[in-house]
């Protein structure tokens, strides 16, 4: 198989899974509760936030100058998202209690 | 550990010699532990109770591929990964703690700006790669996906940051528009693409990629300047989609299907919520994005209607709550804006003591990004079965004795209802107008950003409370802790 073939079947292989992963996607967001829409959104930008990994690569492998440079900074705005997008899911998250509102129990 | 290294090695080894290193095959065994705790990690994000185990599950995932990443062979030094996850940390985590909860909106933007600029950069060091020789290459079919990754990051990145910008009030949130805009802004992306086709039909044009990434960069600016500051939830829904699609594609490209199932749920995401609110605001896509809503309206801004409307005082507005029995609060940007939600509580506390039953209703576009309302008042420990979204609660209005209006306008403005030639024409809102008495708390009788006057406030039912939201409802909260004990 020639180097074309063969990219040309891996791109149809991260098709189907990319075609499964977003159709999965959209039924589990579809079952998140309104009320969380925002936490929601910190939560995927953490989890896209993966690319981190990539740019790990890239950074480390030191090929060339160029892509050193680029990949630390890529690590960095990743790592960003992924810490504080964790972070901050958290602390939203911790916000919703169901418990009565203080006053009511004096 | 060495027990292990020798295992694995016998394990990946085929009889001749050849294998696959052990930590390639942990690399991979903990992406597709993080692929397995990311789905689950939304799954458990439907409903309150189980939301936080969602976050920690994520957590866990994203350290196990973090982890396996960085024990990979091919790195032949830490010191710029260290540096880059130092700065990335030092960025992030004052970020996330620091920062008040009516800023989430801003920070949303930013948080795409630089995942959108992570997978561009990714892609740009992976072409650099490409270009360098020592046997490297990348195959068309790469190279086309590679442009299409890059343009799209590139655009969500300066996008973000133009979203940023209005939200922070650090650029004009006015739509921002000139004549044949449209037209202009489709010629830069077709340059952007043209760029993008000639490279993937011959990859070692390198003059043409910064071009590439520097027109889908000015494309992203053009795309979000002229668009309006209440249409920025959608927005955000929409950046938050492609940023996800642009680390989806990173994957296509790096042979990583973690990438590929991460980035697609990321994107996934931003595509459900950009869909609700433009349901919400009853416009479509190319409408919000392409359609300089603002402008319509900004011409007619100069005219003073006369009409009267009738204005109040907390004292008389702290009065008439206590004799309801059922009130229902609509929160707004405007509560965001005057950072008034604790004294909605306190308001809210005083309320429930003496046995009035007070709900929130909560429009899906309230507020500047989706569910922005929710979290202000969970932040102010309203219990959270006390907000209600739109559809559950319309119905209750007309049973209920107050409606509160607090920095609200569009959402529950009577005219999107019969009023043909209003640009919120068909949307759907709340119907605050059919409560007994509805009172409105604003800081002038200036027309919100959408730019049209609102009927509400001229009803017969309707008081206004002329203030900052967080003047007024402290002094309603005030007058009820005082006149009750």
């Amino acid at each position: 198989m020639s180097a074309t073939e063969i990219a040309f079947n891996l791109f149809v292989g991260h098709l189907y899974v990319f075609i499964l992963a977003a159709f999965l996607g959209l039924s589990i967001i579809t079952r998140v509760s309104p009320m969380l829409h925002t936490p929601l959104m910190s939560l995927t930008n953490a989890i896209s936030a993966i690319s981190v990994v990539a740019a790990i690569e890239i950074a480390g492998k030191q090929e060339t100058r160029l892509a050193t440079i680029l990949g630390t900074i890529a690590v960095a705005m990743a790592f960003c998202n992924v810490v504080g997008g964790f972070m901050i899911t958290d602390r939203m998250l911790k916000m919703f209690k169901k418990r009565e509102p203080a006053a009511a129990k004096k | 550990m060495n027990i292990l290294l020798t295992f694995a090695q016998a394990v990946t080894t085929a009889p001749g010699g050849s294998g696959i290193e052990p930590q390639k095959v942990f690399a991979v065994a903990t992406y597709i532990l993080a692929a397995a705790c990311f789905i689950l990690s939304l799954r458990w994000l439907s409903a309150p109770a189980t939301a936080r185990r969602g976050n920690i599950i994520g957590e866990i995932g994203m350290a196990a591929a973090i982890i396996g990443a960085l024990l990979q062979h091919e790195i032949m030094g830490y010191q710029w990964i260290v540096i880059g996850l130092i700065i990335g940390a030092a960025a992030g985590i004052p970020l996330a703690v620091f920062m008040p909860m009516t800023a989430v909106p801003q920070r949303t933007a930013f948080s795409h700006a630089c995942g959108a600029l992570a997978a561009a950069l990714v892609g740009a060091a992976h072409y650099s790669i490409a270009m360098s020789g020592n046997g490297h290459d990348i195959t068309n079919t790469e190279m086309g996906i590679l442009c299409v990754e890059v343009l799209l990051g590139s655009l969500t990145f300066t996008g973000s940051l133009m979203a940023f910008g209005k939200l922070q009030e650090l650029l004009p949130q006015r739509p921002v528009t000139f004549k044949g805009q449209n037209y202009f802004n489709f010629l830069v992306l077709g340059a952007a693409l043209a760029c993008g086709v000639v490279l993937t039909i011959n990859p070692h044009l390198t003059y043409l990629f910064p071009v590439l990434l520097a027109l889908a960069a000015i494309f992203g600016v053009l795309l979000i300047i002229p668009i309006g500051g209440a249409d920025m939830p959608t927005v955000i829904a929409l950046l938050n989609s492609y940023a996800g699609l642009s680390a989806s594609l990173m994957g296509f490209v790096l042979h990583n299907n973690l990438l590929i199932i991460a980035g697609a749920l990321d994107g996934a995401s931003g595509f459900v919520l950009s869909i609700i609110m433009c349901k919400a605001m009853n416009r479509s896509f190319t409408n919000v994005l392409f359609g300089a809503f603002g402008q319509l309206q900004a011409s007619k801004g100069g005219v003073q209607e006369k009409k009267s409307v009738r204005s109040g005082t907390p004292e008389e507005a702290a009065q008439i709550m206590e004799a309801a029995t059922s009130v229902i609060v609509i929160p707004g940007y405007g509560m965001a804006v005057a950072q008034a939600q604790h004294k909605v509580r306190e308001m809210f506390d005083q309320l429930t003591k003496r046995g009035v039953d007070v709900k929130f209703a909560i429009h899906p576009v309230a507020g500047r990004m989706p569910g922005h309302m929710n979290v202000l008042l969970a932040e102010a420990e309203i219990p959270y079965d006390k907000l209600i979204e739109m559809d559950d609660i319309n119905g209750e209005f007309p049973q209920c004795d107050v409606a509160l209006v607090i920095g609200a306008n569009d959402v529950v403005n009577p005219a999107a209802r019969h009023d043909k030639s209003s640009p919120i024409f068909g949307m759907p809102i709340l119907d605050a107008d059919k409560a007994k008495t509805v009172m409105a708390i604003k800081r002038s009788m200036n027309p919100g950003f959408a730019g049209i006057e609102n009927e509400l406030y001229f009803a017969d039912n309707c008081m206004m409370l002329f203030g900052d939201a967080k003047v007024v409802v402290g002094g309603i909260a005030k007058e009820l802790a005082e006149s009750g004990d």
